[in-house]
């Protein structure tokens, strides 16, 4: 049996260079929440399927439960706190807003990353293709309508893509 | 839940990989893509005390190879999913990645991890089965090439041995008469498959069977490959509804899947000849057409 050691770890989280030393086992969850103070990215299963704690890795989309903080090492993140700047909603937190996509709002941070990523790769998006790229992200409110529509919304204003 | 403790080596090539192995003794598990893994960790139904992380050997391209594609194991389901050429030469196996859990799931889970894993409810070990496809396994000692058939031998079980790692898989591409099929009944569309199925049909000039293959998922302790007595019936035949229902029917009737909270046997073996006859149907349609096209 191992005896376990931390290790170095840096990676940047929306733009800003951080460290932190970790144990092997611990998930990038635990440390960006009880180390780092990034309580945005939301504990759920633990097991990668309820896409509250989505972050972007490199600009894709993964569960920060399921990714041992040492993976991250040299990686750059992006929470939903990234998505804003200097105190200005991001547009498709404006729309979520306008379209009452968001209930309890445990939920909308995965919501909004995910989403954010698909329009990176397709800015206009069927709503087929909304539906099926957030399957993975569960809303216990069970406001999906809403969201599905706050998402082709902000992808119909055409702006998806350019920042 | 939080994973026990493990220690944890980084390895930069297979080679560096299967002697970490060997070191390490066989309470050391590889980490590629990490979606069956950790949350087999932090359920704490998996301890094992040192994870060897192949992740930095990193992912080469897509190799087009004639009659096979080449993927490196670290291909993850997200490039399978969009590669142009998998789309074109192989799109059975594009589309069963797109299948494949959720967005984040496909992201970083990888085609080696999924061979080495064994889930029987997985949709690229079926696909592999269905093709004949082949991976190379690499030990301290060198590499071996083993047929996914005999890779995969019952739940979370492979012919692998403690101190070798999944390094390439080769997928056979589909001729332009082949049409292909992968159709799969799931509770949820990011859930395992409750039975899933990967067909290849490819017609004569006539437009009767020239060949057939057959897989099915979550329906036995393994991806489970259609007999060829059975899809005999099928060869110099044209590919009518009667005779596909007939050979699917006789192929579920073959099964003795069991029952689990997702379903019963006796539905799973209904859901195999309803969803083997609906592939087999597809197939040949989309080889009449040529209809090799991506999903």
């Amino acid at each position: 049996m191992s005896s376990p050691t931390r290790l170095p770890v840096t990676f940047t989280v929306n733009g800003e260079q951080r460290e932190a030393w970790v144990f092997p086992h611990d998930s990038l969850l635990d440390v960006l929440r009880d180390v780092l103070g990034h309580h945005e990215v939301r504990y759920g299963c633990g097991e990668g399927v309820c896409g509250t704690c989505t972050v972007l890795l490199d600009g894709e989309p993964v569960s920060a439960c399921l990714l041992l903080a040492v993976q991250a090492d040299g990686h750059s993140l992006l929470t939903v706190r990234g998505l804003s700047s200097g105190g200005e909603l991001h547009p498709l937190q404006a729309s979520f807003l306008r379209n009452g996509a968001a209930q309890c709002g445990f939920c909308t941070p995965g919501m909004l990353l995910t989403a954010w990523a698909l329009l990176q790769r397709d800015p206009r998006p069927s709503r087929e293709r909304i539906r099926r790229e957030l399957v993975g992200n569960l809303c216990r409110c069970t406001g999906y309508t809403k969201i599905l529509d706050a998402v082709e919304e902000h992808a119909a204003e055409g702006i998806g893509g350019h920042d | 839940m939080v994973a026990a403790p493990f220690g944890y080596e980084c390895v930069s090539s297979f080679e560096e990989a299967a002697q970490a192995l060997q070191r390490r003794g066989e309470d050391a598990k590889v980490i590629a893509g990490g979606q069956s893994l950790v949350p087999m960790l932090n359920l704490r139904l998996a301890r094992p005390a040192w994870l060897v992380d192949i992740n930095p050997v990193g992912a080469g391209p897509i190799e087009d190879h004639g009659g096979y594609l080449r993927l490196p194991a670290l291909t993850r389901h997200r490039a399978i999913e969009e590669s142009d050429v998998v789309r074109r030469r192989c799109p059975i196996l594009a589309e069963a990645a797109a299948r494949v859990g959720n967005v984040r799931t496909r992201t970083r889970g990888t085609i080696g991890g999924s061979l080495a894993h064994a889930d029987p409810a997985a949709e690229l070990p079926c696909v592999a089965v269905a093709l004949g496809a082949e991976v190379t396994a690499r030990g301290p000692d060198g590499a071996r090439d083993v047929a996914a058939g005999d890779l995969l031998v019952s739940y979370l079980t492979t012919t692998l041995e403690p101190d070798e790692v999944v390094a390439e898989v080769r997928v056979p591409t589909l001729g332009p008469r082949s049409g292909w099929s992968f159709l799969e009944m799931s509770r949820r569309s990011s859930d395992w498959m409750v039975v899933g199925v990967a067909a290849v049909v490819e017609l004569d000039d006539d437009g009767t069977v020239a060949a057939g293959s057959v897989a099915f998922g979550g329906v036995a302790e393994r991806p489970w490959p259609v007999p060829a007595e059975v899809l005999a019936d099928l060869l110099g035949a044209a590919p009518e509804e009667a005779l596909l229902q007939r050979v699917a029917e006789r192929a579920a009737a073959m099964l003795h899947p069991d029952d689990d909270v997702h379903a019963s046997g006796q539905y799973r073996r209904r859901l195999a000849a309803v969803l083997g006859r609906r592939a087999l149907a597809e197939a040949a349609a989309r080889a009449r057409g040529h209809g090799g096209s991506a999903p």
